[in-house]
């Protein structure tokens, strides 16, 4: 499978009459935009607003992130299974924009595991996205819509957007090309025998109704299963609603999993990729049982020799991942895992809610619960007064001046599993 | 532009203060300008850049004996003094001097926000006392790593006054406060896994970047010979409140749990208790608040005579990304409460 992204610097947004870009400028169109999401019937209202990195302003409460793009060439979609029919991604050419982000808000919370994004001050070196132009939409539903159905509308209207905005760069000559290839894991043994064999095992949260999906399915109906690296870069996967923002992959971070985009820039040099095994994390213990020995089956299958785990969220899926940790050692395949620590408030607490003696090798992505101090931005995309009930939140953080005491647990996607960022824990 | 001159305070038992030995050690805290003893030897390595303007002198029994009082003395002893830090001991393996220049440390720390450092042996027992709130420096046992003691004691000081970052306990030679902070490292996480994978892959050695965590076993208490005698509570950590929440447990990491009284209700009616839990999806919970807490369920087995009563109260907190800390301290406050109020057997339900 060869993927080649055509990268388009977005440096600035703004609206205008034509959606295009120009000159590292993506102008919207507002009306036309709204136009094509108020055809979901289940919305009534829908606002865009812009914010740009250096701004005064706050987003809150942030939904769902999505990273716009579109396929020049190969079948399928950006969001296979998803916006369209099912055809196979992570082949062929796709345009990103890079640089830009949209941002799905409304303008009540639906739960309290929305999250935010300043994108000035000290919360802004928190977070990738308050380094991002960020399209940001904000949807009202129509009256007395079944809250599933409220969630749906709202986690497609950024597909959806992410797809009309991505159409703009069809006709952009990239300014970056960059292409990935993934061979057969035959093929990739043979040409690389003496390489250590990687696999990388991304666990996909699944307890909610709107979860992760792999080309349209829930992950709670799964198997675990091998899937190509490129795959996963290209939109096989859209994230789901659950848990908390600091530890929740959106669809923007497993389009830009960086477990994925180094490994694969990594193969053929210091250790040969084998692909990527996509598992879930079910709430029973059984179901945790089950996907963890089949994690370990697969690896074994392919001939690993050493795995990457990756886990979404924390408390319940540290099970997950320690049973996936220790499977897999047992199974003599060598493994490091990245997870975030809760070490309450003062960070004397323990880190984790399970723990196997094979887990002897960790990525601390930072402690959630360290309390942040955040300055009243001039402006405010959403809500601000959603912060009192979101997690990290609490009752009496937001301030007269509208500044803000909340834990590091409600900047989105700050202390992703994914080691999207490079904060981690200090013992002192 | 000349750099700012600090001026620190040292604080030393009766012995290093040169007013004598043990029978001296009911000296009451004194203050004298300049250094003294090992003050000598500090100020040598600040390399001009502070000076020790006086020394606080107190013996060992004094200050063991009313560490707070005597906290107090010297807060008063040292009015007088503009000063912008303060170095402790060092006390190697003395337990009593120890004591006094954790004491004086905190103190000074707290009241006066200035920077403080002291440094003691690591099985010296006021290590324990005051590891959490000051930095206190690895030291041998015994006098005899003086010498190597005073330049990093000196260093150190002068490094946090002048407002710099201190490292990890392993890189800085303090003892491990036990606490942990967010920092910034020079690589994201996903390169520095796949760079330990592959160190761990090889045989070579890596640095785990998480502490291995210790849990409690709890055996379990023995059945009930009388089931239908007993007295049954309700407790949840499924987030289970009285509609709006009154008291405002947090979605997550609660620092708190709340009771509620139950007293001849029957069951949770949804118009008039939610769950308050960001961790699980709550629609079908505030639908039927029972299938969380079944207070239902065990209504009829009171009816029934299978349980003896249920207790009056139930217990609620939020269990979502809980530390385990706050987790462990509502288990024992909970249960010491039902404990008194005469409970003998409890239904705890998660979520």
């Amino acid at each position: 499978m060869k993927l080649e992204f055509g990268k388009i610097k977005i440096e600035n947004i703004e609206f205008s009459e034509n959606t295009s870009i120009k000159n590292r400028t993506l102008f919207i169109n507002n009306e036309e935009l709204c136009k094509c999401l108020k055809e979901d019937k289940n919305i009534s209202e829908v606002e865009v607003k812009l914010a740009r990195p250096g701004e005064s302003v706050r987003i809150i409460p942030i939904i769902h992130i999505v990273e716009p793009r579109v396929k020049i060439s190969g079948e399928s979609n950006i969001f296979s299974g998803i916006l369209g029919g099912v055809n196979t991604v992570g082949e062929g050419i796709t345009n990103v924009l890079d640089g830009c982000a949209v941002m799905t808000s409304a303008k009540d919370i639906i739960h309290s595991t929305e999250g935010l994004v300043d994108m000035s001050g000290p919360g802004a070196k928190y977070s990738i996205f308050s380094k991002l132009n960020n399209v940001v939409i904000l949807v009202n539903p129509i009256n007395k819509l079944d809250k599933y159905q409220y969630e749906k509308s709202v986690r497609n209207a950024g597909l959806k957007t992410a797809e009309y905005l991505g159409k703009a760069a069809t006709k952009i000559e990239p300014d970056e090309r960059e292409v990935f290839e993934y061979d057969s894991i035959i093929n990739a043994v043979h040409k690389y025998p003496d390489l250590p064999r990687v696999v990388y095992v991304n666990m996909l949260i699944s307890q909610r109704q709107i979860d992760n999906t792999i080309y349209g399915v829930d992950t709670k109906e799964i198997l675990p299963t091998i899937i190509s690296p490129t795959e996963v870069i290209d939109g096989a996967i859209v994230g789901g609603l659950t848990t908390v923002p600091c530890h929740r992959n959106t669809t923007y971070h497993q389009l830009n999993n960086p477990i994925i985009l180094e490994l694969l820039r990594r193969h053929g040099s210091d250790l040969c990729f084998l692909g990527v095994i996509l598992t879930n994390e079910l709430l029973t213990l059984a179901g945790k049982e089950r996907a963890s020995l089949h994690v370990s089956q697969i690896a074994k299958m392919i001939g690993a020799q050493g795995a990457i785990i990756t886990e979404e969220g924390a408390g319940g899926p540290d099970t997950d991942l320690m049973l996936n940790c220790k499977n897999l050692e047992k199974s003599g395949i060598k493994t490091v895992l990245i997870k975030d620590e809760i070490c309450g408030q003062d960070g004397a607490s323990q880190g984790f809610a399970d723990f196997t003696k094979e887990a002897d090798a960790i990525i601390s992505t930072g402690n959630l619960n360290e309390l942040l101090n955040l300055p009243p931005m001039d402006h405010v995309i959403g809500s601000l007064e959603a912060v009192e009930k979101l997690a990290g939140g609490s009752h009496g953080c937001l301030h007269e001046d509208g500044s803000i005491t909340v834990e590091t647990a409600i900047i989105m996607g700050c202390l992703s599993e994914l080691g999207f960022e490079r904060i981690t824990t200090l013992l002192k | 532009m000349s750099e700012k001159k600090f001026k620190f305070l040292h604080y030393v038992n009766q012995f290093y203060g040169q007013i004598g030995g043990e029978d001296k050690a009911g000296q009451h805290p004194v203050i004298k300008p300049g250094p003294i003893g090992p003050g000598i030897a500090l100020e040598k390595f600040f390399e001009g850049r502070a000076e020790i303007i006086a020394t606080i002198i107190c013996g060992d029994n004094y200050f063991a004996e009313n560490q707070e009082s005597t906290a107090k003395e010297i807060l008063t002893l040292v009015n007088k003094y503009k000063f912008d830090g303060l170095i402790a001991g060092p006390a190697f393996s003395s337990g009593r001097y120890g004591i006094g220049c954790g004491t004086i440390c905190a103190k000074l720390r707290e009241k006066l926000k200035i920077p403080v450092v002291t440094a003691m042996f690591p099985e010296n027992p006021a290590v324990e006392l005051f590891k959490k709130d000051v930095f206190i420096l690895k030291t041998g046992a015994s006098v005899s790593s003086m010498r190597s003691i005073i330049p990093n004691l000196s260093k150190f000081l002068i490094r946090l006054a002048g407002g710099e970052k201190i490292g990890s306990p392993d890189d800085e030679g303090y003892i491990p406060q036990g606490y942990k902070v967010n920092v910034w490292d020079k690589e994201r996480g996903a390169t520095r896994a796949i760079n330990m994978l592959l160190k761990k892959m090889k045989g070579e050695s890596f640095i785990t970047e998480a502490s291995v965590p210790k849990f409690d076993s709890i055996v379990p208490a023995a059945p009930f010979s009388k089931l239908s005698e007993a007295v049954i509570a309700l407790v949840t950590s499924g987030g289970i409140v009285p509609k709006g929440n009154p008291d405002h447990i947090r979605a997550s990491n609660a620092d708190k749990f709340a009771k509620y009284s139950i007293a001849g209700l029957d069951t949770f009616v949804s118009d008039e208790y939610e769950s308050a839990h960001a961790g699980y999806d709550v629609v079908y919970a505030n639908n039927d608040p029972n299938r969380v807490l079944p207070l239902d369920a065990v209504r009829q087995f009171e009816r029934e005579g299978i349980i003896g009563k249920l207790f009056d109260y139930y217990y609620a907190t939020v269990g979502n990304l809980t530390t385990v800390s706050n987790a462990m301290q509502f288990g024992y406050d909970i249960g010491n409460e039902l404990k008194k109020s005469g409970v003998d057997g409890v239904i705890l339900t998660s979520t």
